[in-house]
């Protein structure tokens, strides 16, 4: 018998006393979820990344590509890590931002792993959306976006639409409606990589990006 | 293949204890890591209303899963099959080892780089692939500086909880070429990014524990601060995840609450830095992740405690270490006295599955029932009333009903049967009772002053001059 019929055997035969029913997950959300409205959610999500050393902007369509670019300068920046083929990159790209150069990720991570572990100073991805209650950003890498473009340079930009920002957890799966189609791999990203394995003390830039940057895009005529 | 569990819990369990105990600098790093820990738990919990029905929830889905457990995970095996993914069952150790040494060498493999996993532990992953000639690297902070010091995690959250930084600011001059002696936490914690960054481009296979398997997606979720275990799960061309067949819940909304439970009770953090939700490998038009997802799901005495209604709550642990946190025996012994992978109050309830109750009975005594175990667990895992099971299978005649468990009766001794057996007669015979405490109180004299550890501290157990019921005549005299 194989080890899955094994196992599978020895569960089977146990019997269970009593067999619960499907806990109600959404009740309990429903009675302990904040009632915010959209410059609330702004808010908590803005306090929550900043508790976490994320830096947090305002900006709107028109301004972000000089406002990255502003920033990149001041952190010295030479390289940024771009989508192939996205809105972002290509709006990114007509700024022609001075002293940036920028890569796009144009060919599979084996081709030039190197490259992408030594000689990328930074990247920029758009978040599909935010959770305020905890401060994260949701990721959901694409073939245009891959998943280590969020995790190997070691600046991370993230471009934030404010419309998209949920509650809660539980909220941002049932209104994107997660459990009816996931990507290969979803994210989410609450500040910059960190570890407080040495004597409790905390520390930023672990393995993944040391810096987090979020670029909160404003719809036009909607205060910030 | 054999491989070799090298600490024998139950010979060796007191006296490790007694030499931390003895050791004023690991029971200081104890201490204030204890401190810390429930300082930052009790903070993420302000609203003791809503963490009651929180932790009532959380209970609630665990005990759901359990109770449809073989119906899920063969949900969870259809649909991470359906995305690319391959599952393996292991019914031990062995079995799992040998299914990841198949694919490694299937896949031609020199270096494997390890996010955090407690499984791989249980399993003495490294030794097996390093007996087979393929290096296993840790990449988690905590876990690195325990392989590099040639230990293993004394917590299963915070593995090097028993180190100070100027005995890790001393392994890394004396073990990593290069590097000098420096106290400064940020510069250490940069030197072990630099040398693992190497490790990430280099490995064949990224091996990773899960937090959550969910049937219905059949997603592994993945939860972590420092980024090794998405590098883990992302860089290599091979990514195997291994996990208790415990850990899969039905829905994909199962999976906030418990999270939020788990990284609140176990650092104090409303949220992960990552949440890694992983539904299959790389697709032919993505640019990375793996080529190759493997699941081991690994039995290894888990199907023992499921087959008992009492012991299966046992099962419901998402390994958030708050019992550990919360022990006051764990705070003064910490976690390599035990011996056991898991240590604390749910290795003492989880190793006995694993590794028989005959090298594991110590662990159920080395508590004091105070319940803070029970009280802080978010699932709500009675702990002290599964320790007290486990004691009374310790000491149950090995072939009576009441022993159900591997190496139950283990604790047994003719003596302890010869005053438990005097102790029924006497307490079942009216006569013989009045007759024993008589000649008790009489011959109090006689008591010892020397009673084993109890004198060690405290003064003799001298018998009343007069019984209860003496007092009791004489009062209504």
């Amino acid at each position: 018998m194989s080890a899955r019929e094994s196992i599978l055997g020895r569960l089977r035969s146990t019997p269970v006393a009593t067999r619960p029913p499907l806990p109600d997950v959404g009740a309990w959300f429903a009675a302990h979820q904040r009632q915010e409205d959209l410059p609330q959610r702004i808010r908590r999500l803005r306090s929550a990344l900043e508790a976490v050393h994320t830096e947090v902007h305002d900006t709107t369509e028109a301004d972000w590509p000089a406002l990255l670019a502003r920033l990149a300068a001041a952190k010295g920046l030479r390289t940024l890590l771009i989508g192939d083929g996205t809105a972002h990159g290509a709006a990114l790209e007509a700024s022609s931002p001075e002293g940036l150069q920028l890569v796009p990720y144009a060919q599979a991570i084996d081709a030039w792993r190197d490259t992408l572990f030594d000689g990328i100073d930074a990247s920029l991805t758009l978040a599909r959306s935010a959770i305020a209650e905890t401060g994260s950003l949701v990721l959901w890498p694409s073939a245009a976006e891959p998943r280590t473009m969020s995790l190997v340079p070691p600046v991370h930009f993230v471009l934030l639409d404010v419309a998209c920002i949920h509650a809660d957890f539980h909220s941002t799966l049932r209104a994107e409606g997660w459990a009816q189609g996931l990507p290969t791999n979803a994210l989410l990203i609450s500040g910059p990589s960190k570890t407080a394995d040495i004597q409790q003390t905390l520390a930023y830039g672990a393995h993944g990006p040391r810096e987090l940057v979020v670029l909160l895009r404003h719809a036009p005529g909607v205060a910030a | 293949m054999s491989q070799v569990i090298r600490i024998h819990p139950a010979e060796d369990f007191k006296a490790r204890s007694r030499s931390v105990l003895n050791d004023p600098g690991q029971r200081k790093n104890f201490r204030g890591a204890m401190d810390f820990l429930q300082a930052k738990r009790s903070a993420q919990f302000p609203d003791q209303d809503e963490l009651a029905s929180l932790r009532e929830l959380g209970a609630s889905i665990r005990r759901y899963s359990l109770a449809h457990l073989p119906q899920l995970l063969e949900q969870l095996e259809t649909n991470l099959t359906a995305h690319g993914v391959q599952v393996h069952w292991a019914q031990n150790a062995e079995e799992a080892n040998a299914i990841a040494l198949g694919i490694a060498r299937r896949v031609e493999a020199k270096r494997i780089i390890k996010g955090k996993s407690m499984v791989s532990e249980e399993i003495e992953f490294n030794h097996a692939m390093e007996a087979a000639g393929i290096e296993a690297f840790e990449s988690d902070m905590g876990e690195y500086i325990v392989q590099l010091a040639d230990e293993k995690p004394s917590h299963i959250i915070m593995p090097a909880i028993h180190k100070t930084k100027q005995e890790i600011a001393k392994l890394f001059a004396d073990k990593i070429p290069g590097v000098d002696y420096t106290e400064d936490v940020d510069a250490l914690i940069q030197i072990g990014r630099q040398v693992l960054r190497r490790k990430f481009a280099q490995a064949d296979i990224g091996l990773s524990g899960v937090n959550f398997a969910v049937a219905e997606t059949g997603s592994l979720c993945l939860i972590e601060n420092e980024g090794n275990g998405r590098l883990c799960t992302t860089v290599p061309r091979v990514h195997i995840a291994i996990t208790g067949i415990e850990k899969v819940v039905h829905k994909l909304e199962h999976v906030p609450p418990l999270l939020s439970l788990l990284t609140r009770s176990a650092t104090g953090q409303s949220i992960t830095t990552y949440v890694n939700l992983i539904s299959g490998p790389r697709k032919a038009d993505e640019k990375d992740g793996p080529e190759e997802v493997h699941l081991i799901l690994l039995d290894n005495g888990r199907t023992q405690a499921y087959a008992d209604e009492q012991l299966r709550a046992t099962l419901q642990c998402i390994r958030c270490g708050a019992c550990m946190n919360h022990c006051p025996v764990y705070a003064r012994i910490g976690g390599h006295a035990y011996g056991t992978t898991y240590p604390g109050p749910i290795g003492a309830i989880i190793s006995p599955h694993m590794l028989g109750l005959e090298s594991t009975y110590p662990l159920a005594f080395a508590s004091t029932l105070c319940g803070a175990c029970g009280e802080v667990c978010p699932v709500k895992i009675p702990i002290p009333d599964l320790l007290v099971r486990l004691r009374n299978e310790a000491q149950a005649r090995p072939d009576s009903a009441e022993a159900t468990l591997r190496g139950s009766g283990a604790a047994r001794t003719p003596l302890i049967s010869l005053v438990w057996r005097f102790w029924s007669l006497v307490y079942s015979r009216l006569g013989l009772y009045r007759l024993t405490s008589w000649f008790m109180s009489r011959g109090r004299a006689l008591s010892p002053t020397e009673q084993g550890a109890w004198t060690r501290s405290r003064t003799p157990l001298i018998p009343a001059p007069q019984r209860l019921r003496d007092l009791l005549k004489e009062r209504h005299k």
